[in-house]
């Protein structure tokens, strides 16, 4: 490979022909190299280095700043604070910043000013190769093929390709499957039973409807995740509390029982104007509680569907395909909100076998 | 050193600076001063019996508020069957204090959302229109700092306390407040506001009370115990130093995707350009030596 | 081609054992190392290897130098990180939490950040430069894609760097999952429901996604080996690939004297490239420390463990996946019911095909383009993006559908910044992402013809220099002056368009003629509209014709061009050592 100095360029190459004469104006060749103070000026030169070494002398402060601010600024149960920010990261941050940051300018001032910067000429050679390696890796190919044969025996060949893929498809498959459990019915029914309770969200208490103010909005779960058994243990933990809370969350909203449009058949299932709906969307499944007192509208912060609390959680806005599941509700023997019943369709964002 | 405050945001305070602790004794002797000052002529014109305040109220309220809500407080509906002014029977004195308090009301002009503005009436002239309106009928009353203050409280105590209003506050209020207290984005226009910085006084009344479109939280939904400790987690966050330096607006991904393009990107794709300019040339021919 | 001189290279490959001809340390380790690996022989072909240089040719360094802080980043974290979901009680330094119940992969992210020194701000660092590593591939991709580069014989690395553009966003969004806090696990929980909405499979893939039903208990886990393991070697594997066919073709170059298709001009790697590649990559990695030291990303303490009956507002993605998040949010609801099965088009349209159709586009542009214009030749020098206009037109259009539906997904956080209705913005984007791409395509297009007819008009007649002349009736114009040699040639250096000409559909029998298939009559009309209404450069015999008039011009307005006259300091000139006045 030759390289060549300066405007020392070769021919132009009549590769594309007729195109080339054409052109209006002929290279005029790479323009002559001129020369920086820095190559011509010994003063400028000597102002250059000691700039740069300037620099790399301000990196190393940098450095030495961040382990002393690495030891002093503490973080943890006493913060030390800066102009109200957090005094270590923000040290940290600028001193590793100012270290990586000037040696990187002094590099670059480095490359820029004193190192030599007559640009020079590399030939390109086409991509492919030339015609004669091009024959003799067919050729090699092919008498490689002919000496296995692979061509003659398809008796072998057919067999092998046969077992390989037979062994490629269900193996992995066959491998993958203790991922996860089937899904089963699992979808299609949550924690919600009949006579269970609608516990407040965070504190588990149970809920008389004269808790409710007209307007009141209770983030709300089922009474079950709550629940402990006589040592104090939880019931439900670990993977089903997740599970369980991730469908079983509602909301209860109470308004006007002038303002509800009770669906079909869904007349009795709020109490005094309280209703419940589940809290995840049926759009991807956010949890939603965004909602307006005034409009009964419920917007999910994720991707914006809106549902009218007041109709059945119809949805007036948005890609939610369909309304919220309500969750019918009745009073028990203490006075205190209970379910009817489980939801009768699936929460959550849609799936093939839902049907 | 003089800005270096060691301890900030902590709320069991286990250990301070020499410097801190000189701080904040500055802080207290101005601070006590300053109450002094703001509070000591006050107290002269605060003995109006309840009867005076109420009719008071009544004054004010016919002159400023009746168009929208009616004479007594009854609400108007517009001709459309629109609701111009709600009724306020039943809506309490801790309405009346953060509606006007914050500067709400009365409105610039009428519609769903109602943005905070500068106050129009005096403390006393609010005091005396909120005693008019907890007279239409029963509601909320004002509720006093003993109600939000976790200042009696042991240290274990509030940091239990904190801890459960942040769970409270984020299965209640991020989800239109947003994580931070930011505010977010509600249908049709309206808006959650930002509540980080609202007076502990005015988050306890907008819970009772329910301004505009907000749910109410009232005392049966959300125990007085709880709007405290929520009220705490909040003066927390907002107490907390920056952790992880400038918050960008609280908003979340799209202010942070904004500044990587903006500030990284921008300075980055600046320094390429400074790579790769040429540097001053001289006329001059180098002398080979 | 140039014949390439192997002389060289046949006489140091010598029989006998190389041996430094000044033995100083350097040289004794160096020939200590070939004795063993005999690397000089494919190494001194690279030493002086040859860049050009180029501030938009260091774009795709940027994704390299932020790729390689991320991977540093990323090992500091994994020193502290638990990936484990399994349920503990918080006592670490953060109060507002201590006591609470959360995964030990959310409790090990607070630990990070409050009781490891340094670890906030390795998590913002790993942050931001996973954000830069994405934006400076896109930036790169516009870059390359603007100017041609992306033509033969270089369209295989393009498809690598799509493929790269995928992985990346891979990674962000696995990263994003695994701090446990409400924000990545109400994304989780959304790519449950996109996973759900696949047909006849999408359960199924939920279940064995997430070892059961949302939440489990492994998914953090097995995004914490995809997220360590698995995208990250496939990324480097796919960086090496292409940095590799980047040596091979050597760098494309834009036009000026002395570049052609045959060379490439600009500085050596060693020293040059090498002290200036090196010093960006201390450049990039102390900007990132410098963000992560001063903007709060990502402050999981804040968002709160995650809990599936919570969500806060401005629950985002981060902004590369803001494109299909975008499309969702404007999609409208529709679900269809048939047969027993449900289809939800409302998710698996913006979130599952989406994406797929525009990676396939991406991937599939050069060639269609070089089918379209049915150009075989090799391209080694850049083209601007005036000079081929409906490509760049296409691209601008595909990026004007790309901007729309990622301002969509910031739909909340502008309607509370800007005063908006979320309702009217997601209505109007709902239209504005069909209607915005034609307009943008049709004024990109109609932008570069003229920009081409600026080109040819500074070619013939010269540029503008701000000088106004009255004439001896009192008219006024502007004075021209030809621009210089090297620009002029610059402008001229690129080939014309070769139009496919009308070629009869039939002969005069009646019979087809070859190569008028269908499929290749449509590539004749799409060739015809892809150059239509191009500006040219011009002919020779134009460019002396335009030059004799200006001639002619300038002897009107001869007798003026003195010192004086200002032309001297229209831009195009260097003065330092013009004087304002001349000596007489």
């Amino acid at each position: 490979m030759t390289t060549h100095e300066g405007d020392n360029l070769p021919e132009k190459q009549p590769t594309s022909g007729e195109l080339e004469a054409a052109d209006p104006i002929a290279d005029p060749g790479l323009p002559a190299h001129t020369w920086r103070p820095t190559d011509v000026d010994p003063k400028a030169e000597k102002r250059a280095e000691r700039q740069i070494a300037t620099l790399f002398g301000l990196s190393a402060v940098c450095t030495v700043l961040f382990v002393v601010s690495y030891f002093t600024l503490e973080i943890g149960e006493v913060t030390t604070t800066i102009g109200g920010l957090g005094a270590s990261t923000l040290a940290l941050g600028l001193t590793l910043g100012g270290a990586l940051l000037l040696i990187g300018i002094g590099i670059i001032q480095w490359a820029r000013k004193l190192m030599a910067d007559h640009e020079i000429v590399e030939m390109r050679h086409p991509a492919r190769s030339s015609d004669e390696d091009r024959e003799a890796a067919v050729a090699d190919l092919t008498t490689g093929l002919e000496e296995s044969g692979i061509a003659r025996r398809p008796l072998v060949r057919n067999s092998l390709l046969g077992a390989v893929g037979v062994l490629a498809l269900p193996v992995p498959l066959v491998l993958l499957r203790d991922l996860g459990p089937l899904p089963k019915d699992a979808l299609f029914h949550t924690i919600w039973e009949q006579g269970m309770r609608v516990v407040r969200d965070v504190v588990g208490t149970p809920i008389r409807p004269s808790d409710m103010q007209i307007g009141d909005l209770i983030n709300a779960e089922p009474a079950a995740i709550f629940e402990t058994d006589e040592e104090g243990e939880p019931l439900v933990e670990g993977v089903d509390l997740q599970v369980a809370k991730s469908k079983g969350a509602v909301i209860l909203v109470r308004m006007g029982p002038d303002e509800i449009t009770p669906g079909k058949g869904r007349e009795d299932w709020g109490v005094d104007g309280i209703l419940c709906y589940s809290k995840i969307c049926t759009h991807v499944g956010c949890p939603i509680s965004l909602y307006e007192r005034t409009t009964h509208h419920v917007l999910c912060p994720c991707h914006q569907s809106t549902f009218d609390l007041a109709d059945s959680a119809r949805v007036v806005f948005g890609p939610a395909a369909r309304p919220l599941p309500q969750l019918p509700l009745m009073v028990d023997s203490e006075g205190y909100l209970v379910a009817q019943r489980d939801f009768n369709e699936p929460v959550g964002p849609s799936f093939w076998e839902r049907g | 050193m003089r800005f270096l405050n060691r301890s900030a945001g902590r709320i069991s305070r286990h250990r301070r600076g020499p410097v801190a602790g000189l701080m904040v004794l500055l802080l207290g002797l101005l601070l006590t001063g300053g109450l002094y000052t703001a509070f000591s002529p006050a107290q002269a014109d605060t003995s109006a019996s309840d009867e005076e305040l109420v009719q008071q109220g009544r004054e004010l309220f016919l002159v400023n508020c009746s168009f929208c809500h009616g004479q007594n407080g009854e609400g108007v509906r517009t001709v459309d069957g629109d609701q111009l002014g709600p009724s306020l029977v039943g809506v309490g004195a801790a309405a009346v204090d953060f509606q006007v308090g914050t500067g709400r009301m009365p409105m610039a002009q009428p519609g769903a959302q109602v943005p905070r503005k500068p106050v129009s009436f005096s403390d006393e002239e609010t005091a005396a229109m909120a005693a008019f309106v907890a007279s239409l009928g029963p509601g909320p009353a004002i509720p006093d700092e003993s109600d939000y203050s976790i200042e009696g409280m042991s240290a274990e105590e509030r940091e239990a306390a904190i801890a459960r209003g942040g769970q409270i506050f984020l299965t209640n209020c991020t989800a239109c407040h947003n994580f931070t207290g930011s505010g977010g984005a509600m249908p049709r226009g309206g808006y959650a506001p930002r509540i980080l910085d609202v007076e502990p006084r005015y988050v306890y009344e907008a819970l009772l009370s329910g301004p505009q479109s907000m749910p109410t939280f009232s005392n049966g939904n959300l125990s007085p115990d709880e709007k405290r400790d929520v009220i705490a987690y909040l003066q927390s966050l907002r107490d907390d130093p920056a952790y992880g330096g400038f918050g960008m607006g609280g908003l979340g991904p799209v202010a942070e995707g904004m500044y990587a393009w903006i500030a990284g990107i921008g300075l980055l794709v600046g320094f390429a350009v400074w790579i790769a300019a040429h540097t001053t040339r001289t006329s001059k021919e180098k002398v080979e030596s | 081609m140039m014949s390439i001189d192997t002389s060289k290279v046949a006489t140091s490959n010598s029989t006998k054992a190389a041996t430094a001809s000044k033995p100083s340390k350097v040289g004794a380790a160096a020939t200590w190392a070939d004795d063993r690996l005999g690397l000089a022989t494919g190494m001194r072909k690279q030493i002086r290897k040859v860049f050009p240089d180029h501030w938009s040719f260091m774009l795709g360094e940027i994704a390299l130098w932020s790729f390689v802080v991320v991977l540093l980043t990323g090992t500091f974290l994994t020193l502290w990180f638990k990936p484990s979901m399994a349920e503990i009680t918080y006592m670490g330094s953060y109060d507002q939490f201590r006591g609470i119940h959360m995964s030990e992969a959310y409790a090990s992210s607070l630990d990070i950040s409050f009781d490891v020194r340094g670890g906030l701000l390795m998590r913002q660092m790993h942050h931001w430069a996973a954000m830069l590593f994405i934006a400076a591939m896109f930036v790169h991709m516009m870059r390359v894609y603007f100017t041609g580069a992306f033509r033969k014989p270089r369209e295989l690395n393009w498809v690598i760097g799509c493929l790269l553009l995928v992985l990346g966003a891979l990674a962000g969004f696995t990263g994003y999952s695994l701090p446990d806090d409400l924000l990545s696990g109400t994304g989780v929980r959304a790519a449950d429901g996109f996973v759900k909405s696949m047909p006849v499979v999408g359960t199924y893939i939920s279940f064995f996604l997430f070892g059961g039903e949302f939440p489990g208990d492994a998914i953090i886990s097995r995004f914490y080996v995809a997220h360590v393991l698995l995208i990250p070697g496939l990324i480097l594997a796919l960086i090496a690939a292409h940095m590799l066919l980047l040596v091979y073709h050597k760098h494309t170059q834009y036009p000026g004297p002395g570049r052609t298709e045959q060379n490439v001009v600009g500085y050596p790697l060693m020293p040059v490239y090498m002290a200036k590649a090196g010093g960006f990559f201390f450049i990039v990695f102390g900007l990132t420390a410098v963000m992560g030291g001063l903007l709060s990303i990502n402050p999981v303490w804040k968002y709160g463990p995650y809990d599936p009956s919570k969500v806060t507002a401005g629950s985002q993605p981060d902004w590369y996946m803001g494109m299909p998040d975008g499309a969702l949010r404007i999609m409208p609801g529709w679900e269809s019911h048939f047969l027993g099965v449900t289809l939800s088009w409302n998710v698996l349209l913006p979130i599952i095909v989406l994406p797929g159709v525009l990676l396939t586009i991406l991937i599939a542009l050069p060639f269609l383009e070089a089918w379209i214009t049915g150009d075989k030749r090799e391209h080694h020098l850049l083209q601007r993006p005036r000079n081929a206009p409906t490509r760049t037109a296409l691209f601008v259009a595909l990026m004007t559908f790309y901007g729309l539906m990622w301002a969509a997904a910031g739909n909340d956080i502008i309607a509370i910044q800007f005063g908006f209705s979320i309702n009217q913005i997601t209505y109007f984007m709902r239209a504005a992402v069909f209607i915005g791409p034609v307009i943008a395509f049709f004024i990109a297009r109609r932008w570069c013809i003229s920009l081409q007819r600026a080109d040819n008009d500074r070619l013939m007649h010269g540029y503008e220099t701000g000088i106004i002349m009255r004439s001896t009736e009192g008219g006024y114009s502007e004075r021209h002056l030809p621009i210089s040699e090297g620009s002029a040639y610059s402008l001229t250096a690129r080939d014309r368009d070769e139009i496919a000409s009308e070629t009869p559909a039939t002969d005069e029998n009646g019979v087809r003629g070859p190569g008028t298939s269908r499929v290749e009559r449509l590539r004749l009309s799409l060739n015809r509209r892809w150059y239509q209404h191009n500006v040219q450069k011009p002919t020779a015999a134009e460019l002396e014709e335009a030059h004799h008039h200006a001639e002619h011009e300038h002897e009107l307005q001869s007798g003026l061009d003195h010192p004086a006259d200002g032309h001297q300091f229209d831009g195009h000139h260097t003065v330092d050592e013009e004087a304002l006045r001349g000596k007489h």
